[in-house]
């Protein structure tokens, strides 16, 4: 049992070695210090305030938003459709088109911002709003297309099936039977497609046109100077956008699901 | 439903149809443009030519500056790879094979990394490392030393910075493979007169090795492709090959060295991908989403 004892305890200095850096920034969020860093000298909420008062971060803000929404919508529209052919039909090369699916997780990121943005530059496709949309896109494809997957995998055909013998036509059936039930893995796969968008920063430098900052590549022109308390309050406010929505969507969720049975 | 000499079915396709299209037009052609652009020439910032030379495809052979940061890159890799593996294969084990009631919260934990900012993660060690951060804070005030001691900026911080990232995409491999593992294999092996670091060691490990191996392909393909980590936490001497990508496509705009060196990490990176699959399957890597 010492073993077990040592197990733990490795275990915890793990999670305290993810978490600690965490936790400091949404500590140093609050710090009234004019610097970025400890010691910490007071509670404050003046770099929020500052923060809203940025209006280049504010920029960057609503681009990062409207462009992970964006991202989400398209990433999950043709990945569920995607998803339904994997796991609903039979065909020939069912393997390679998985793998097809999945290929932009496996090349470098760098590698696949710098080939789009050469191909597009080839064709006098100049970086945009729109190469940044559908970068992010293919991005997060490859995660909404697993975990709708594994979703769908779980709904019984005999539902759908159920659904054609009463009349309803495919696009009826998938309406009103499919979708309904594939709604959580939906909801899952455009958080997921969002949150790929939301941070990304490796392509984004690539791919976005002159003079347009995403909320990363902003902190990353921050940070050359160096770590300033906006920062750390907008670390913050990121952390609770991409944190705290997706944790009270499953905790509501959970809450409703029980009260129901 | 369909017999054997009906007419394919065409539903899947047309279902495929919009993300076949974008992974074609997106992914696929541009990975094969790059090797062709890397036979151009580059005249002057932003300005090239269509060709066909080798000039780029020399210049990466003969100049030492690139064998460097390929070397570089390797070492790093797999240095956090292995430290990855190590770091991150007991707290698999911990939750795989705890009674603790709250096991979700140590997943769902687990899992919290993945949704906060990857550049935020990366800074947050300024702030435990740099000079005004906690532990040159901690040294100052137990007294421990007068002026902060520079810890930053080095290639330790970049792979801890690594390693602070892509920590639990190993975890959570290898925790899906040992929670994979029949619960009554190491009590067999107990009974039948094995110590229990030999029912470890001969029945557990070897079946958690898919996980292994597939948390240490992600890290090193993720590690050996980044060029941020190093640009944040690193000094001058701390680039990837990653970097010299940036380097040659934003700094210099000379976009057919971007491709050839582009072209370079893809075939590096994806004949250890290939190496992997041929071994494990790529399915392995799918299993972590179950």
């Amino acid at each position: 049992m010492r073993a077990w004892k040592l197990i733990r305890l490795y275990t915890f200095l793990v999670y305290v070695f993810m978490f600690a850096p965490i936790a400091v920034v949404l500590l140093l969020a609050f710090n009234s210090s004019q610097f970025g860093g400890f010691p910490i000298e007071g509670f404050s909420l003046r770099w929020f305030y500052r923060l809203a008062e940025n209006e280049a971060i504010m920029r960057a803000l609503k681009t990062s938003l409207s462009l992970g929404l964006l991202t989400a919508l398209a990433s999950t529209s043709i990945g569920v459709l995607a998803s339904l052919a994997l796991v609903r039909y039979r065909f020939r090369g069912k393997d390679l088109i998985t793998t097809l699916l999945i290929s932009p997780v496996l090349v470098p990121e760098t590698v696949l911002a710098v080939g789009l943005l050469i191909f597009l530059r080839w064709l006098h496709v100049p970086r945009s709003f729109l190469l940044l949309l559908l970068g992010h896109s293919i991005i997060a494809l490859p995660f909404v297309v697993l975990v709708v997957q594994a979703r769908l995998v779980g709904i019984k055909k005999e539902y759908e099936e159920a659904a054609r013998s009463l009349g309803a036509n495919p696009v009826q059936t998938f309406f009103s039977v499919t979708l309904p039930l594939l709604m959580p893995a939906v909801f899952a796969g455009s958080l997921f497609a969002f949150t790929i968008s939301f941070d990304n920063i490796t392509a984004t430098i690539f791919w976005r046109p002159t003079g347009m900052e995403t909320v990363p590549t902003q902190i990353f022109g921050m940070l050359r100077n160096s770590v300033s308390p906006e920062i750390n309050a907008l670390g913050f406010v990121m952390i609770v956008i991409t944190v705290g929505v997706p944790l009270m969507a499953g905790g509501l969720a959970r809450y409703f699901a029980r009260k129901k049975t | 439903m369909s017999g054997p000499d009906r007419a394919p079915d065409l539903r899947p396709w047309f279902l495929l149809a919009p993300a076949l299209l974008s992974i074609i037009v997106l992914v696929v052609i541009p990975m094969s443009f790059i090797l062709v652009y890397s036979f151009y020439e580059n005249i002057d910032l932003a300005v090239d030519r269509a060709a066909f030379q080798f000039s780029n495809w020399q210049e990466l052979f003969r100049d030492k500056y690139y064998h460097v940061a390929i070397w570089k890159t390797l070492r790093l890799s797999v240095i956090v790879t292995i430290l990855a593996a190590v770091l991150g294969y007991v707290p698999a084990y911990f939750i795989a094979m705890t009674r603790f009631r709250h096991r979700w919260l140590l997943l769902l934990l687990l899992i919290l990394p993945f949704w906060v900012s990857f550049i935020i993660r990366t800074l947050s060690w300024i702030h435990i490392l740099g000079n005004q951060g906690a532990l040159n804070g901690l040294f100052e005030w137990l007294g421990l030393t007068d002026a902060p001691l520079s810890m930053m900026y080095n290639e330790t911080t970049v792979i801890i910075g690594f390693l602070h990232v892509f920590l639990p995409y190993m975890i959570l491999n290898v925790y899906v493979s040992l929670d994979g593992i029949d619960d009554n294999l190491e009590p067999a092996a107990r009974t039948l007169g094995a110590t229990p670091w030999q029912a470890f060691r001969e029945v557990t490990l070897p079946l958690s090795l898919p996980g292994l191996a597939a948390g240490c392909l992600l890290v090193f393909v993720l590690t050996g492709g980044s060029y941020v980590t190093p640009l944040i936490l690193g000094g001058p001497n701390d680039y990837l090959f990653g970097n010299l990508i940036h380097d040659a496509v934003v700094s210099e705009l000379n976009w057919p060295m971007g491709a050839t060196l582009s072209f370079t990490l893809l075939v590096m990176l994806g004949l250890i991908v290939v190496i992997y699959s041929r071994f494990m399957g790529i399915n392995q890597l799918a299993k972590a989403f179950r």
